[in-house]
């Protein structure tokens, strides 16, 4: 252990593996593998997401992040390993969580209120009720009276909001964030960063979230996982207490913020 | 009107106008070559003569579309679900390019006969093609994380193909659209060439036999007109349909 996390014990503490899986999880991944022809991406990967917990995976570019929510969501096949969903076994959590990434993807063709709405649409759900609860939704998220416009005609960060009402809109506990802000311009961003709090605070999801933005990652995270590419291992864990919303300028964050990037400058 | 348009007019206009000066400077004869301000002339009062051809042709050109569309969309939607498919019809789709259409005239019309079938059938068959190939390449085109998050909403094919790889597609189903009424005009006539009764191919026959060449030119620029007018209705309908496409977007360095 070295000396800038021995100083800052209190504020955030390093855990080993055995740790951490134990009390209730809602998703937990035990020696998940994955290769692609003689490329190892992932090998004996475990993971351990508690409900309610914010959990970010930080790791350098290209180290298989990716291909976890892959594996997770059932996209593509895992090699081998166990994914457990609410202590049960499963193939892919594809069904039990919602998926946003760093493209928005809306469709041009609908309104932001059809975009959000299309989870609902495709699921069958009732059509009043789930227009009332993303229109609560827009308004929750600042994009009242932006209903009926169209992807096209508003701002990047408005198009992400509508992304993330429409991740609301499945009726997951789960959500896997990838990347989901690093598009946006500064302020855009740190103003979206309060609203991901909000799916923790105020929906009661629990959350998996990959970025490359460390400070992102220090304001948001309960538990920090820094990652070691090819293949993807967990390098170190950080279980960060302080409460939310952070900021920046806590001293404890500022160490660990150059700790981190040590960790992943180690890497390269 | 916008500078390209002003170019394009002026060249045209310049264009006819050095054809009308040239031919009556070196005497040219009208049954060689007639001067474009008779051609418009005879095209106007002879209207009464040429305009219930047109319809006749016009008729099977818009027979010919529709039967393109109703059997191209299916099979580009079929081939698009089953790869399989598009493997086993892809060489008969390309041997239906392959071979000039044109040259299977007149066998069409020996099975078809003199009447209209037989040219609508040319029309349809020279359209089928793009529609059917930029349809399914615009089915193709569809980003996979967006399938992926259709995939992941637990989307059924038809839900995906109506929600999403349609409206995806129809700027590629237009663009072949486009391409398709152009040329079917031709097929139409070519058909009207090996044997008819009606159209203004039909017409061209008689007047280039009779070297009523400008009534021949006549029958041309109504014909000229028509593929324009098929063409700006297309391009209108696009407009309407494929209307996130073409309006006024924000920049995308303004997006934030």
């Amino acid at each position: 252990m070295d000396a800038i996390a021995k100083n800052h014990s209190l504020s955030f503490s390093l855990l080993s593996e055995h740790n951490t899986n134990k009390g209730i999880s809602i998703l937990r991944v035990v020696n998940l593998t994955k290769r692609f022809d003689d490329l190892t991406i992932l090998e004996n990967f475990n993971l351990t997401v508690s409900p309610n917990g914010f959990t970010v995976l930080i790791g350098p570019s290209g180290c298989g992040k990716s291909t976890l929510f892959d594996l997770l969501t059932g996209v593509v096949p895992k090699d081998n390993g166990a994914i457990t969903w609410n202590q049960h076994r499963v193939d892919h959590v594809g069904r039990n969580a919602a998926y946003m990434q760093q493209k928005d993807l809306l469709l041009p063709w609908f309104s932001l209120l059809e975009n959000a709405m299309l989870p609902a649409r495709i699921g069958k759900a009732d059509r009043v009720k789930s227009e009332i609860k993303a229109r609560g939704l827009f308004e929750r998220l600042g994009l009242a009276g932006f209903e009926n416009y169209r992807p096209d005609k508003v701002s990047g960060g408005m198009r992400q909001r509508c992304a993330l009402v429409r991740t609301l809109m499945f009726e997951y506990d789960l959500v896997l964030l990838d990347e989901p802000l690093s598009a946006l311009d500064a302020i855009t961003r740190y103003s979206l960063q309060s609203l991901l709090l909000l799916l923790q605070s105020d929906f009661g999801k629990s959350i998996l979230m990959i970025t490359h933005d460390i400070e992102e990652a220090l304001l948001l995270a309960d538990e920090l996982i820094v990652l070691t590419s090819a293949p993807m291992r967990i390098r170190r864990r950080f279980t960060l207490a302080s409460p939310k919303p952070r900021r920046m300028n806590d001293p404890f964050l500022i160490d660990l913020k150059e700790h981190v990037l040590e960790l992943l400058q180690e890497d390269l | 009107m916008k500078y390209p348009a002003v170019f394009s007019m002026a060249a045209i206009l310049l264009f006819l106008f050095l054809w009308e000066g040239a031919c009556r400077y070196y005497q040219v004869q009208d049954f060689i070559l007639p001067v474009p301000s008779r051609i418009l002339t005879v095209a106007i009062t002879r209207s009464a003569l040429l305009a219930p051809h047109a319809g006749v042709t016009a008729l099977e050109v818009l027979v010919g579309i529709l039967i393109s569309l109703a059997v191209a969309v299916p099979l580009a939607i079929l081939m698009f679900a089953h790869p399989s498919v598009e493997k086993a019809l892809s060489p008969f789709l390309i041997a239906s390019q392959a071979v000039p259409v044109f040259a299977i005239a007149p066998l069409l019309v020996v099975w078809l006969g003199y009447g209209m079938a037989s040219k609508v059938l040319m029309a349809a068959v020279i359209i089928f093609f793009p529609i059917t190939v930029n349809l399914l390449q615009g089915f193709k085109s569809c980003d996979r994380e967006y399938r992926v998050l259709f995939k992941l909403m637990g989307a059924d094919f038809w839900q995906s193909l109506r929600l999403l790889l349609w409206p995806w597609a129809l700027p590629h189903f237009f663009a072949g659209l486009k391409v398709g009424v152009a040329v079917a005009t031709i097929g139409a006539v070519i058909g009207e060439w090996v044997g008819a009764q009606k159209g203004l191919g039909f017409l061209m026959i008689q007047f280039n036999a009779r070297l009523q060449t400008d009534l021949v030119f006549a029958a041309i620029l109504w014909l000229s007109l028509m593929g324009i007018i098929l063409w700006f209705i297309v391009g209108w309908l696009e407009n309407k349909i494929v209307r996130w496409k073409f309006e006024n977007k924000i920049p995308e360095k303004d997006r934030n």
